[in-house]
């Protein structure tokens, strides 16, 4: 129960929510908190009792928490379509809903000056929660196939009503994106159905578990592991593309800026957060163990485009005036860690991928956060009219300076470990060897924007007749920065935001051990599947 | 025999004797309300009767069949109508063509669909069909004092006259090939005897006359102008329920001569040119239109392109998920078209920019909009998604995977002027204070909504209802 309690309860949030009228907006409020608290406790419920010593993966005997039946099953003549509840947690997903937890929380706390419209905005974000974490905990494809497309239509809604100005394009934009990748992973699944079946039944299944295992392909099929089968290489690109669109991989990135440029800060907080994760983990959980022998075969493909992500990303976002569009194209560069790490094909490279995830999914949120504070009292993110920042808001200044210090990997904070894990898992295999060294340019340029982004808004003297005098950037109320008179600084509730995620940041990154024994097992059991394809490959 | 003949085609005898009922009430009594709880009554009954198994078998001296096929069939035929009489209602006060004629024709209209879905006989077939196409001609035109419904009525009764004759001329074709007029006897024939050049032709000719109704491309040119000028609600009728009924009549004689088609690359290669042309034609268009009805006449084109996917698949995979498709189509196609048909009472409103700000006056009804619309696009959790899921899977199933990818990549095309709406809806301020105020929500439009999420998440029953259907399609 407590993974379908986890998963749903946001949902509930919601339905509650529409029975509370709208102009009890506090009401409304302490709902979604109080279900996002709930999936805070049962994370660390779940995380206390979860056995790392359990790999899953390909068996669903060694998943935790697991919780199976039947959902629907129809006989269609000859042929029989069933699909599952199933729900597990191993090492591959721990993590991520551990993480998903915590942003959820971050994102209704952050959501509590959105004014406009507050019944609709939480029963939209409450429904993104409730399918973010349904993403991770579904092993059944089809049931996965739901929840990650019922992601779209919340996200949808929250930039396209409650987003900045371009806010139409950006939601449109964002939607197609995503909708042309998972329809192609749609047929993919619908492949795999036919070709794959349950050791235990005997039928056919969407056991994403059961498909990660080359001898439940029933052989002949049209996906079975053969010589040169391409129409494997197909579905495992039909995947790639659906995932590779949300990690996102250059050049299939262009959505991201727009996106975060136009949501609101909640709603960059979970969409950088967590939904960019789905991507990364949906290549370890879906497109490797499933497809391991393609996935070695373009091993080097995908680092390249993981190393073209990072360099790429940084020039862009040092190319940015906009302190948020820097951010989010600095997400683009580091989510190609993720990429090089995963495309090492050893644990060592995956578990930094993997931490990256983590870690970038606590620095990113902390990063729109800190955004979405100067533009709330600013309304302007243009980084050259504001200076001498650190002055008036040093606690901001300090927070900032951790976020920047975590984000271009400064030893001691997460993104150092991650990205040191990445490199070196990457530079341990030959094929990648050149181009993890190409990808250490990554830190260099990010040092470069950061540092330089730290420069103009923090240092020096406030400009004059610049940010402070600011109009409204909607014609809405003026800029707050006026004159210096009363508090600009961080609020507690801004605090109470920050500082768990960054005392998070700061734990990983002093002992990241923790985190490694919880996706360790997973990981080797992943390597050892595809490593086990490369020699199947090589005879 | 006959008394037993009557009782076997219980739905259709009961169907016509309520029509000359209706049609005795209201000569009598000429109240419009009377008819319509009449006419209701009469879908409640028929309805209720589709929900329990019946004896199967051939009625009349194999002239009609009747069989848990024609029952879904039915099914699906006698809910549009109910959903559509109940939506029509408020609009014909408002258009004052108020008429109790109106709602006897739609139970017509769908009397005649019932033939065709159970029609053995090539002939009961053709008289099916004509009993609905005109049924359907004087529901075009009813408004009329107007040009457009005038224009649209002719329109529709021109060529849809054209196109029954070439049916009724492939019907004579295929008897001078065969020398049968019953279809399961032509299927015996053709099983022992190869098909003759004539026979092909006049195949090709009944097809012509299947793919006018089901609108597909190079024979839709009529659907905007029609569905445009149409009273909108039997708009949502002809969309939606008259489709599904060329598409069962359609599967009927497909079965019939399958030992021709199975496997035959012309067949399917001229069936999947089709469909194709209208699944890329169809959603190209919509994209371009501003007119909310002619948008949703092009995707509805689109949408029979989907379902042709499933009738080239030609596996009982392929036609179940065609009936599953037909009932899903249905219901939401009747929920879009109702909820314009409510905002249309109110001023007139045709293109997707006049329904800026509807989110903001009223929520609900914006909600239900989106939510067909999503539903259309086939996006999980809603029926539209089950549906495309089912026939794409057929596709694949029968090697037709790249039929398959050209669908989804179609359907996401489609994601873009569905979502126009909802972006105009919810995203952009509306255009005057309180434009949409006096728009009361038909309760009708949620039972609908919900229906349509049901079938999205729980969709076991209804797909073994198609299943079922199916099975016992043409093996006594």
């Amino acid at each position: 129960m407590t993974l379908t309690l986890i998963t749903f309860l946001p949902l509930i949030a919601a339905l509650i929510t529409l029975l509370i009228p709208k102009e009890q907006k506090q009401t409304i409020r302490l709902v979604s908190l109080l279900a996002a608290v709930g999936q805070v406790i049962l994370a660390v419920v779940i995380w206390q009792n979860y056995n790392p010593s359990l790999a899953g993966v390909d068996d669903v005997s060694k998943f935790q928490f697991v919780e199976r039946a039947a959902w629907f099953s129809v006989e269609l003549g000859g042929y029989t379509v069933s699909a599952d509840y199933l729900m597990g947690i191993d090492g591959l997903s721990v993590t991520m809903v551990i993480l998903t937890a915590i942003v959820a929380l971050v994102g209704v706390g952050a959501s509590w000056t959105i004014e406009k419209s507050v019944k609709s905005y939480f029963v939209l974000y409450n429904l993104m929660s409730m399918s973010m974490m349904g993403c991770f905990l579904a092993l059944d494809f089809f049931l996965f196939y739901i929840f990650w497309e019922v992601t779209l239509i919340p996200m949808y809604f929250l930039i396209g009503i409650w987003g900045g100005k371009n806010r139409e394009y950006a939601a449109i934009k964002f939607f197609i994106y995503t909708l042309v990748g998972s329809v192609l992973m749609l047929l993919a699944i619908i492949a795999l159905y036919a070709s794959v079946i349950d050791p235990e039944t005997g039928r056919n299944t969407f056991s994403m578990v059961a498909m990660a295992n080359q001898q439940n392909f029933i052989s002949g099929s049209a996906l079975a592991p053969s010589e040169g089968n391409l129409l494997r290489a197909l579905a495992f690109f039909a995947l790639f593309l659906a995932f590779v669109i949300k990690v996102p991989m250059v050049p299939f990135h262009t959505w991201l800026p727009d996106a975060h440029v136009e949501a609101p800060t909640p709603i960059s907080v979970v969409l950088a957060g967590v939904l960019l994760k789905l991507g990364g983990y949906g290549l370890l959980r879906i497109n490797f163990p499933i497809f391991p022998e393609v996935f070695q075969q373009f091993a080097w493909w995908i680092a390249l485009f993981g190393v073209i992500s990072i360099v790429y990303g940084a020039f862009c976002a040092i190319a940015q005036t906009d302190f948020k569009k820097m951010v989010a194209y600095s997400s683009v560069s580091h989510m190609g860690f993720v990429l090089l790490g995963i495309a090492a094909v050893n644990s060592l490279g995956m578990s930094g991928a993997m931490l990256q995830m983590f870690s970038h999914g606590l620095l990113s949120p902390m990063m729109f956060l800190l955004v979405g504070v100067i533009y709330e009292r600013a309304h302007t993110r243009e980084m050259d009219k504001f200076g001498g920042l650190a002055k008036h808001m040093p606690v901001y200044a300090g927070f900032i300076m951790l976020a920047f210090m975590g984000n271009l990997g400064m030893p001691a904070l997460s993104g150092f470990v991650a990205e040191a894990f990445v490199f070196l898992g990457a530079f341990a295999v030959e094929q990648t060897r050149l181009l993890s060294v190409i990808g250490t340019l990554g830190i260099l340029l990010s040092a470069a924007y950061l540092l330089r982004a730290y420069k103009a808004m923090f240092t020096g003297e406030r400009k004059p007749n610049a940010a402070y005098e600011v109009e409204g950037h909607h014609g809405e109320e003026h800029a707050h920065f006026h004159d210096w008179k009363g508090k600009v600084d961080l609020d507690g509730r801004e605090i109470a935001l920050l500082a768990p995620l960054a005392a998070i940041v700061i734990i990983i990154g002093v002992y990241p051990a923790p985190v490694l024994d919880l996706i360790m097992p997973s990981l080797n059991r992943v390597a050892e599947i595809l490593s086990a394809a490369a020699n199947v490959a090589m005879k | 025999m006959a008394l037993h003949d009557l009782l076997l085609a219980l739905p259709i005898t009961f169907a016509t004797l309520w029509t000359i009922l209706l049609i005795v009430v209201e000569a009598t009594a000429k109240r419009a309300q009377l008819t319509f709880s009449l006419t209701s009554v009469g879908f409640l009954i028929l309805i209720t009767m589709m929900l329990f198994p019946s004896e199967q078998g051939y009625a009349f001296g194999e002239m009609l069949r009747l069989s848990p096929y024609s029952q879904f069939a039915n099914f699906v035929f006698a809910l549009s109508g109910l959903l559509v009489i109940t939506l029509s209602q408020s609009y014909l006060a408002k258009e004052n063509i108020h008429f109790g004629e109106y709602y006897i024709i739609v139970f017509i209209a769908t009397l005649g669909m019932m033939l065709m879905a159970s029609a053995a006989h090539m002939v009961v077939l053709f008289i099916g069909l004509e009993i609905m196409s005109i049924a359907l001609y004087v529901l075009a035109g009813i408004m009329r004092k107007d040009l457009r419904a005038n224009e649209a009525a002719m329109k529709y009764f021109l060529l849809g006259a054209f196109s029954s004759g070439f049916f009724l001329y492939g019907i004579s074709l295929i008897y001078g090939a065969t020398g049968e007029m019953t279809l399961f006897k032509i299927g015996i024939y053709l099983q022992e005897n190869s098909a003759t050049s004539l026979f092909w032709i006049g195949l090709s000719l009944m097809m012509v006359g299947f793919l006018f109704k089901i609108s597909a491309v190079p024979f839709h040119q009529w659907t905007p102008d029609v569905y445009e000028g149409s009273p909108t609600p039997s708009t949502a009728l002809m969309s939606t329920a008259s489709k599904a009924a060329a598409f069962t009549a359609l599967i009927t004689v497909v079965l019939n001569v399958s030992s021709q088609t199975e496997n035959n690359s012309n067949w399917i290669f001229a069936l999947s040119t089709i469909a194709v042309l209208t699944m890329v034609v169809g959603n190209i268009a919509a994209l371009s239109q501003d007119n909310l009805k002619r948008m949703l006449a092009f995707s509805s084109i689109a949408h029979a392109g989907y379902m042709l996917v499933g009738i080239v698949a030609g596996s009982d995979a392929g036609y179940s998920a065609v009936l599953y498709y037909a009932l899903v189509y249905s219901l939401m196609n009747i929920g879009a078209f109702g909820v314009i048909a409510l905002i249309e009472q109110q001023r007139e409103l045709t293109s997707a920019s006049d329904y800026a700000g509807l989110f903001k006056e009223k929520p609900l009804l914006a909600g239900v909009m989106a939510l067909f619309m999503l539903s259309l696009t086939g996006i999980p959790p809603f029926g539209g998604f089950i549906g495309k899921y089912k026939l794409f899977a057929a596709a694949v199933e029968s090697g037709l995977s790249w039929l398959a990818v050209v669908g989804v990549l179609a359907s996401a095309v489609s994601a873009y002027y569905y979502l126009r709406v909802v972006v105009f809806m919810f995203m952009r301020e509306p255009q005057a204070e309180n434009q949409f105020e006096g728009v009361v929500l038909n309760p009708t439009l949620v039972l609908i909504a919900l229906l349509v999420f049901l079938l999205g998440i729980f969709p076991t029953g209804m797909l073994r209802f198609a299943g079922e259907a199916m099975k016992f399609a043409f093996n006594m």
